[in-house]
C-alpha cells in the first residue's frame, strides 16, 4: 500500500537527475512583456525595477521548484512601498497586480486602494465589518494601503485602528493565496509605523524605496504624458519646461511626477486659451497638439515664483482617486 | 420535502444533490461574480417553503472579484449557526431582472424532522391541508440544538 503511493508519487514529479527549462518556463509566463512594457511606460524608477525583476525571479523559479516537489512555503509577497508624493507607488502597485497575475500568484490581479477610513470605523463594532468587507474586494488581487501609519494612533489607546491592523495581520498570515497587501507612504512615517507594530515588519518580506525623480527624468515623464494624450512641446516650448522644472521643484508642496501632470493640465488650458483668442486664424492639427513656449511661461512660477493658484497640489488626490475609479 | 428521502428540505438550486464542497461552492459563486451578480449569506431555522425571508449574515457583498472573500463569509456563518439551514444568494440588480438569480444550501442541521400534515375539516365535508415543520413546535434560535 505504501509502496505504491510512494511509486505514485515520483511519477507525478520530476526525478532528480531531470531538467527544466527556465527560459521556456520565463517565456510561458509572458512576464518579459509586463517587465518592457514597466520600462517603456515608467521613467527611472531603477532600483524599484530591479527589484521587481528579482521578485519576478524568485516566484519563477519557486514554480519550478514545486515541479520537483521541493516544498518551501508560498512566499511572503506583502510589501510595503516607501517614497514622497509622486513617485510612482500607486502606479506600481498596479502593476505589481498584473505581474504577480502572470506568475500565478494572485487569481484575479485587481488593485484595491484604501486608506484608514475605509478600514476603521467609528464606533465599537464598526471596524470589524468595515476592514473584512474590503478584506474581501480585494481577495484574489492586491490591496494597497495609502498613508498606513495612520491605521495606528499610539496617542490614543483606544483608538479603533488597532482593531484593524489585528485583522490585517490575521489575513496576512493566513490568506497568503488569497491576497497580497501593500502598505505605503513617507519613508519616516513607516519606518516608525513597523517600530511600533513589529508584527506587522515581520509579515512584509519586500520593503521598496521609491526614490525623487531628478529634473531630466521629470522632463522625460513629461513627455511621456504629454505623448499619451497626444500632445507635444515645441522645441521652445520643451526648453521652457526644462527652466520650468527646477523652478518647480523649490517651491512648496513638490509631488514629483504629479507635480508635473498638474503643469501640464494648466499648459493644455493656456493652449486652449490661446487658441481661442486668435480663433480667426484656421487652425491645423499641429496647432492643435504643440504646447507653446508661452504656454508654459504664463505660469506664476517664473512671473513671481509662486504656485499657480488655480489648485495645486492641493485637490489632485481626489483627482487621482477619481482616475483610478476610472481605470478599474 | 415530505416525500425525500431523509427529510431532506429541497429548495433552489443543487438540492436534490449530495451536500456541495466548499470547491463546488467556490466555482458557484464564481460564476455569480462573473455575471455581476451580488452574493449574500443567509441562515434561518424555520424550514417551512413559504419562509422566503431569511436572516441576512453580515452585508450583501458588493463589487467582489473572487470568490475567496465569500468563503470566508459563509465559514463564519457556519461557525456561528453550524445547526441552521444556510443559503446563498446571487442578486442581480440589472433593471428588469431585480431578482436573486441563484440560491443554493450550504449548511443544514444535522437532523431535520421533516413536516406535520395537517387537515382541516371544513364545512360540506371538504378538507383543507397544510404542512407544519415539526422543528418550528420550538422557539426560534432552540430548533436545532
Ligand atoms: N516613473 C514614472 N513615469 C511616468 N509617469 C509617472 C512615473 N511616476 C509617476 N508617474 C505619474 O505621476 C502621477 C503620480 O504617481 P503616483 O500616483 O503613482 O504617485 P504616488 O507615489 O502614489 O504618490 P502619493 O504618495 O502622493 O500617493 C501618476 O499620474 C503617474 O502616472
Ligand atoms: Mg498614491
Amino acid at each position: 500500500m505504501t509502496d505504491t503511493k510512494i511509486n505514485e508519487k515520483r511519477t507525478s514529479s520530476l526525478a532528480g537527475d531531470m531538467s527544466v527549462d527556465l527560459d521556456a518556463e520565463f517565456k510561458k509566463s509572458n512576464i518579459q512583456e509586463v517587465l518592457d512594457k514597466l520600462d517603456r511606460e515608467l521613467i527611472g524608477l531603477k532600483p524599484i525595477k530591479t527589484r521587481i525583476r528579482e521578485i519576478a525571479a524568485l516566484l519563477l523559479v519557486d514554480r519550478l521548484r514545486k515541479q520537483f516537489e521541493l516544498l518551501s512555503e508560498t512566499p511572503t509577497l506583502h510589501m510595503s512601498f516607501t517614497g514622497n508624493p509622486g513617485t510612482g507607488k500607486t502606479t506600481v502597485a498596479m502593476r505589481m497586480g498584473e505581474i504577480l497575475k502572470r506568475l500565478g500568484y494572485v487569481r484575479e490581479g485587481h488593485l484595491v486602494t484604501v486608506t484608514r477610513d475605509d478600514l476603521v470605523g467609528q464606533y465599537i463594532g464598526h471596524t470589524a465589518p468595515k476592514t473584512k468587507e474590503v478584506i474581501k474586494k480585494a481577495m484574489g488581487g492586491v490591496l494597497f494601503i495609502d498613508e498606513a501609519y495612520y491605521l495606528y494612533k499610539p496617542e490614543n489607546e483606544r483608538d479603533y485602528g488597532a482593531e484593524s491592523i489585528e485583522i490585517l495581520l490575521q489575513v496576512m498570515e493566513n490568506n497568503r493565496d488569497d491576497l497580497v497587501v501593500i502598505l505605503a507612504g513617507y519613508k519616516d512615517k513607516m519606518d516608525r509605523f513597523f517600530q511600533s507594530n513589529p508584527g506587522m515588519r515581520s509579515r512584509i518580506a519586500h520593503h521598496l524605496d521609491f526614490p525623487d525623480y531628478s529634473p531630466d527624468e521629470l522632463l522625460a515623464i513629461a513627455k511621456l504624458m504629454l505623448a499619451q494624450q497626444n500632445y507635444r512641446f515645441s522645441p521652445d516650448g520643451e526648453k521652457a519646461f526644462a527652466e520650468y522644472i527646477p523652478l518647480r521643484m523649490k517651491l512648496p508642496h513638490f509631488a514629483n511626477a504629479r507635480s508635473i501632470r498638474n503643469a501640464l493640465d494648466r499648459a493644455r488650458l493656456r493652449q486652449a486659451n490661446r487658441l481661442f483668442a486668435s480663433r480667426s486664424k484656421n487652425l491645423t492639427k499641429v496647432d492643435l497638439v504643440t504646447l507653446e513656449a508661452e504656454d508654459i511661461r504664463a505660469s506664476r512660477v517664473f512671473q513671481e515664483g509662486k504656485l499657480d493658484i488655480d489648485g495645486d497640489e492641493g485637490t489632485d488626490k481626489a483627482e487621482e482617486a477619481r482616475r483610478l475609479k476610472e481605470v478599474k | 420535502m415530505m416525500t425525500n428521502h431523509g427529510n431532506r428540505i429541497t429548495q433552489g438550486q443543487f438540492s436534490f444533490l449530495p451536500d456541495l464542497t466548499d470547491e463546488q461552492i467556490t466555482l458557484q459563486v464564481k460564476y455569480a461574480l462573473k455575471n455581476g451578480w451580488a452574493v449574500n449569506v443567509e441562515y434561518t431555522d424555520d424550514p417551512h417553503p413559504r419562509n422566503t425571508y431569511w436572516e441576512m449574515f453580515g452585508m450583501p457583498m458588493f463589487d467582489l472579484k473572487d470568490p475567496a472573500g465569500i468563503l470566508m463569509e459563509i465559514n463564519e456563518c457556519r461557525k456561528t449557526f453550524p445547526n441552521h439551514y444556510i443559503r446563498v444568494t446571487a442578486y442581480d440588480s440589472t433593471r428588469g431582472w431585480e431578482t436573486p438569480r441563484m440560491s443554493f444550501i450550504v449548511n443544514r442541521p444535522k437532523n431535520e424532522p421533516g413536516y406535520r400534515l395537517m387537515r382541516q375539516e371544513r364545512s360540506g365535508r371538504s378538507i383543507g391541508y397544510t404542512i407544519v415543520p415539526y422543528s418550528t413546535d420550538k422557539p426560534e434560535g432552540e430548533r436545532y440544538s
